[in-house]
């Protein structure tokens, strides 16, 4: 018979430890379980070891320096993020995204560390992190500490950058810059309880006149990871974010892609789509910074 | 039969007997139940589409500690080919495979254990060889002349000239009335389309779930989730050839069957690990089991003529038809070729039919089996004809409806029926009258059922305080218990609150058919009330014996047997509580029955309205607004019956947008979960406006028919209709997913 042990450490040092114990497919960290749960389930996991993190004070907390930095515990769950306020004003993109999954249920369960470190290619807060120049804080065994943008711990589908023994503690997202704002739109065949067929974060900067002096797009599920699209956020900077830029910059955001042909999407309708949603995410990303 | 002048309980709301319990979440679905010391039931099953089966080595499963039974198709006897309604032959391939696997997912062997995971564990340790075959994936290729073949011994039914090799085509049937050649000349406009629909399940929410028990005697009983008891009984009897008293099948409550649950999969497996371990075995499926190997509706391709006179009269229809059966012949095509034109007085028709075997699960029935796909295909040219003779498309509908009269395309002269009332309310609502935008398009379908007829009965017990229970023996899938009670209320003259409505299991009522073809509150409802009949003509002796007076001298009004003519002058009235209260001295225990083989549940019409907005650059379609108008005959619990219409209606849209089997190019299922299995969530949809149409069924005392399955009929053809008025697309191949329609939007613009 198989047995799962699970633990409920109290500190990342407890955590820490726990998790250098064996290998990172045997251990595995709850940080609301709703993929691990599902994988362990449905016969793809099964780890001798399941570390909680909701009870590691660090792992839940949320909060701003006073650079305006947000610090996202990495266990935190979606609907405390969704019921921040400051989250909403600041990165409305990401409170988006944050929004977008699951059901009710599932809210109160999901993190966005979770969401991150199981580096689905469909992620919905992968896109926004990016764009939001997210910074990982990773703690390891014998206190050590190392931090890691976002665009470099992701690795590929389901794989990250953490090694054996290491926890993701929390993720720092620098203050906006002052009239930039983000946003964030996925196509899915139905309304909700779906996984996106393309997701596309914009962050866009303005400045006194309405020109765009900053940008930066995101795309998931067109590749084996989200991608930053560069050459999309170029076609912006420098215009005033009328139709033509936009679409310039959903050209680019369709030419980037390397999607899959699959069940939730052809490869030719995932590219199209990547770039129709750019286009979208990009005007209401620009409406939202202008009103700052 | 009379009909009442008015009702008393009969169309009001009560609140449903079973309510509190599911809400509360105490209801015992069929994985709730359990015994100390059970076993576990897990089923080996095949990797592969199509291959012949080598061997099977289950010894060293059986040597692993906790294995307790396992079976394989040497534990179930041989059939003969060629039972009606249910050919053993391949029922019993099917619960197990024998000399091949026929689908992803065919159980090859059942191990049962002392707990799941030992289970799971011998399920691995099995051996199977295996040589592999092509697989027969779609339509095209099962017809294709060097196809390969999944049955050596099938040959074509009704082809002409006799069939001298094998085929995949099981068989052949025709549908044939008045001179098609001659009444397409005749029509003024001619429009022919090929249509194609795809795998679906019905995606009821509880998987399978059954506990067997054997006493040493060798009586077992069954737990499980069904809409048949009896069938299942039957077919477990008949599957390990042993007496039908040797079994009793218990249902559970049913978290959804939708025609699902008509059937058996892992029932006589437990029956068999529990009868060779001599313990409880329970066998819970997983959703993966649940869409790989129980039976989904079938793919299909139909091609419909459709010729019209240019004052907009229906002149000659013409159909062909092929539907995949899955691994084992039994498509619904014959169900889909006599329903898709049933709505409209067509003087010539023909209309061809192919069963066709695929290599994969064996479909079952879903909701108004053949008739969805079938008639989206025929609705679709019904709409594209009426906007080519610049007609209102419910206008052209009217004009050619049939009507109490009409001889019906599947053979009958139909009594009243209300497919011009409800088109008429659909015509005089707001819905229809209300302005679109732009991307916007609104569309209509009608649909038809037959409606089922088959064995009920059904029991009544009047208790010592005058209240009663209810007992039948059909599932309650849809609200029918609640149905139940308002009858027998309505007969009996008591409040419905004091009535138990119960299912009970096969050993304490008489032989049911299952739950299924709309039948339980027309059938089933039937046998109620004259069951109810029954106790008040017992009442109304016992108060005759009282009164010492005639029979026809007591009347029986309001719960009360009532003095007339000369006994009147000199007697009050008996309530029913009474005459219950004081059994023991008037004649025993009260007692109701009724038994019949049903034969009058008539058609339900319906005709559906839908709006919908197609974002031209995505190709999603979001669904604005919806209403269902169908004829229930008379509406008993009008919340069950708009229940009905706003379900089927939820569940075709789905049909109809994004659901669909996606296999790979070996037959393996993709898509064997709910998320990727794409059913609408209730963010999908707008509120599913209802427009309950009663036009009597005169062969029910009360003037009910059947309404669950006509529900699903019109909604396929429905949306596509409003897509097409929204894009200028006439869509012909479902389902109408968001990269169907880009891509078709995009090969328009060019």
């Amino acid at each position: 018979m198989h047995d799962t042990r699970y633990e409920a450490p109290r500190s990342i040092e407890e955590a820490v430890i726990m998790l250098s114990s064996g290998s990172v497919d045997d251990v595995r960290v709850l940080a609301g379980g709703t993929d691990l749960l599902v994988q362990m389930t449905s016969g793809g996991r099964s780890p001798s070891l399941i570390i909680n993190l909701k009870h590691i004070p660090e792992l839940t907390r949320i909060r701003f320096d006073d650079s305006g930095a947000l610090y996202l515990g990495a266990a935190a769950n979606a609907f405390t993020i969704g019921q921040n306020e400051r989250i909403r004003q600041q990165f409305p993109g990401l409170h988006e995204a944050v929004g977008l999954i699951g059901s009710d249920q599932i809210q109160g369960r999901a993190s966005v560390g979770g969401n991150l470190c199981n580096a689905s290619p469909a992620a919905d807060t992968i896109p926004s992190l990016l764009t939001s120049k997210a910074v990982c804080h990773i703690a390891g065994p014998g206190g050590a500490t190392r931090t890691l943008p976002v665009s470099e711990f992701i690795l590929g589908p389901g794989r990250n950058a953490l090694q054996a023994g290491e926890l993701l503690v929390e993720l720092e997202l620098p203050a906006p810059a002052a009239h930039s704002a983000d946003a964030y739109q996925r196509l899915i065949p139905r309304s909700e309880m779906d996984i996106a067929v393309v997701g596309v974060s914009v962050r866009v900067t303005v400045d006194n006149t309405g020109t765009c002096t900053d940008a930066s797009v995101a795309l998931g599920a067109v590749a084996p990871t989200p991608i930053l699209v560069p050459e999309a956020a170029a076609a912006l900077v420098g215009t005033r974010l009328e139709p033509a830029d936009l679409e310039r910059a959903a050209a680019a955001a369709s030419a980037a892609c390397r999607p899959l042909d699959d069940k939730r999407g052809t490869a030719e309708y995932r590219r199209r789509v990547a770039g129709v949603l750019t286009k979208r995410v990009a005007a209401e990303a620009a409406e939202r910074a202008r009103g700052r | 039969m009379t009909q009442p002048r008015s009702f008393r309980y009969v169309g009001t709301r009560p609140i449903r007997q079973d309510g509190a319990e599911k809400v509360t979440g105490r209801a015992n679905f069929g994985a709730d139940l359990s015994f100390p010391g059970m076993l576990w039931g897990r089923v080996l099953r095949s990797p592969h589409a199509h291959a012949k089966v080598v061997s099977i080595d289950t010894s060293a499963a059986s040597e692993i500690p906790g294995v307790k039974a396992i079976v394989t198709s040497a534990d179930l006897p041989e059939q003969r080919p060629g039972g009606d309604p249910t050919d053993m032959y391949d029922l019993t391939r099917n619960i197990l495979a024998r000399e091949k696997v026929l689908y992803e997912g065919h159980p090859i062997a059942a191990v049962a254990a002392t707990s799941r995971e030992i289970a799971d564990r011998a399920v691995a340790a099995i051996q199977v060889e295996y040589e592999l075959l092509e697989p027969v994936l779609d339509l095209d290729r099962a017809i294709a002349p060097d196809a390969p073949i999944l049955h050596a011994e099938l040959r074509c039914a009704g082809s002409d000239p006799k069939p001298e090799g094998p085929t995949n085509v099981a068989s052949r049937i025709l549908i044939e009335r008045g001179d098609v050649e001659r009444a397409f000349a005749d029509a003024d406009v001619v429009i022919e389309r090929e249509f194609t629909t795809p795998t679906v399940h019905q995606g009821y929410i509880e998987p399978f779930a059954c506990v067997a028990r054997t006493t040493e005697d060798g009586q077992s009983t069954l737990w499980c989730c069904t809409q048949g008891p009896f069938t299942v009984r039957s077919l477990c009897a008949a599957l390990l050839r042993i007496e039908t008293s040797k079994i009793k099948v218990i249902p559970s409550e049913i978290g959804g069957g939708f025609g699902g649950k008509t059937t058996v999969y892992q029932e006589p497996l437990a029956l068999l690990l529990s009868r060779k371990s001599g313990r409880a075995v329970k066998m819970v499926m997983t959703r993966q089991e649940v869409f790989r190997a129980t039976g989904p509706a079938s793919a299909s391709r139909i091609r419909v003529k459709l010729g019209a006179k240019r004052d907009g009269t229906l002149t000659a229809a013409e159909a062909s038809l092929a539907y995949e059966a899955g691994a084992f012949k039994g498509s619904p095509v014959v169900a889909g070729a006599m329903a898709m034109f049933a709505m409209y007085d067509l003087p010539s028709v023909r209309i061809e039919g192919f069963d066709v075997v695929t290599n994969k699960p064996k479909v079952n029935a879903y909701r108004a089996p053949g008739a969805p796909m079938a008639t989206f295909a025929s609705e679709s040219v019904v709409d594209e004809l009426a906007a080519s003779l610049e007609m209102d498309p419910i206008e052209f509908r009217l004009k050619n409806a049939v009507r109490q009269g009409s001889v019906a395309v599947y053979g009958p002269k139909l009594k009243a029926v209300g497919l011009v009332e409800c088109l008429e309310a659909l015509r005089d609502s707001e819905h229809y009258r209300t302005p679109l935008s732009e991307n916007q398009g609104r569309g209509i379908a009608c649909g038809f059922w037959f409606n089922g007829n088959m064995q009920s009965s059904a029991q009544i017990h009047v208790n010592e305080d005058g209240t009663a229970t209810v007992v039948s023996g059909c599932p309650d899938i849809g609200g029918s218990r609640a149905s139940l009670a308002l009858m027998a209320a309505e007969e009996l003259g008591i409040p419905v609150e004091q009535i138990r409505p119960i299912v009970a299991d096969t050993e304490t009522i008489g032989y049911n058919d299952g739950t299924g073809g709309s039948r339980v509150t027309y059938a089933t409802g039937t046998a109620v009330i004259e069951a109810a009949r029954d106790i008040v003509l017992q009442l109304r002796q016992r108060a005759a014996a009282f009164w010492d007076t005639q029979l026809e001298n007591v009347g029986y009004e309001d719960g009360k047997a009532i003095p007339l003519g000369d006994a009147a002058e000199n007697q009050q009235p008996l309530p029913l509580s009474t005459l219950a209260r004081r059994a023991a001295r008037m004649g025993g225990p009260i007692v109701g029955r009724s038994t019949w083989t049903a034969r009058g549940n008539g058609p339900s019409f319906a005709a559906h309205l839908v709006d919908v907005e197609v974002d031209p650059e995505t190709g999603r379609v979001e669904v604005l607004r919806y209403t269902a108008a169908q004829d229930a005959g008379k509406a008993i619990h009008p919340s069950y019956v708009e229940g009905q219409y706003q379900g089927g209606a939820v569940q075709g849209i789905g049909w109809a947008l994004n659901e669909a089997y996606f296999y790979d190019a070996e037959g393996h299922l993709q898509n064997a979960s709910f998320l990727d299995y794409r059913m609408p969530v209730a963010s999908d949809l707008p509120m599913i406006d209802t427009i309950v149409v009663e036009v009597p069924n005169p062969n029910h005392p009360y003037g009910v028919r059947g309404v669950g399955e006509t529900s699903i009929v019109p909604p396929l053809a429905a949306v596509a209709n409003a897509v097409q008025a929204a894009t200028g697309i006439r869509f012909v191949d479902l389902p109408m997913s968001p990269p169907a329609v880009l891509a078709a939007i995009d090969r328009t613009r060019g």
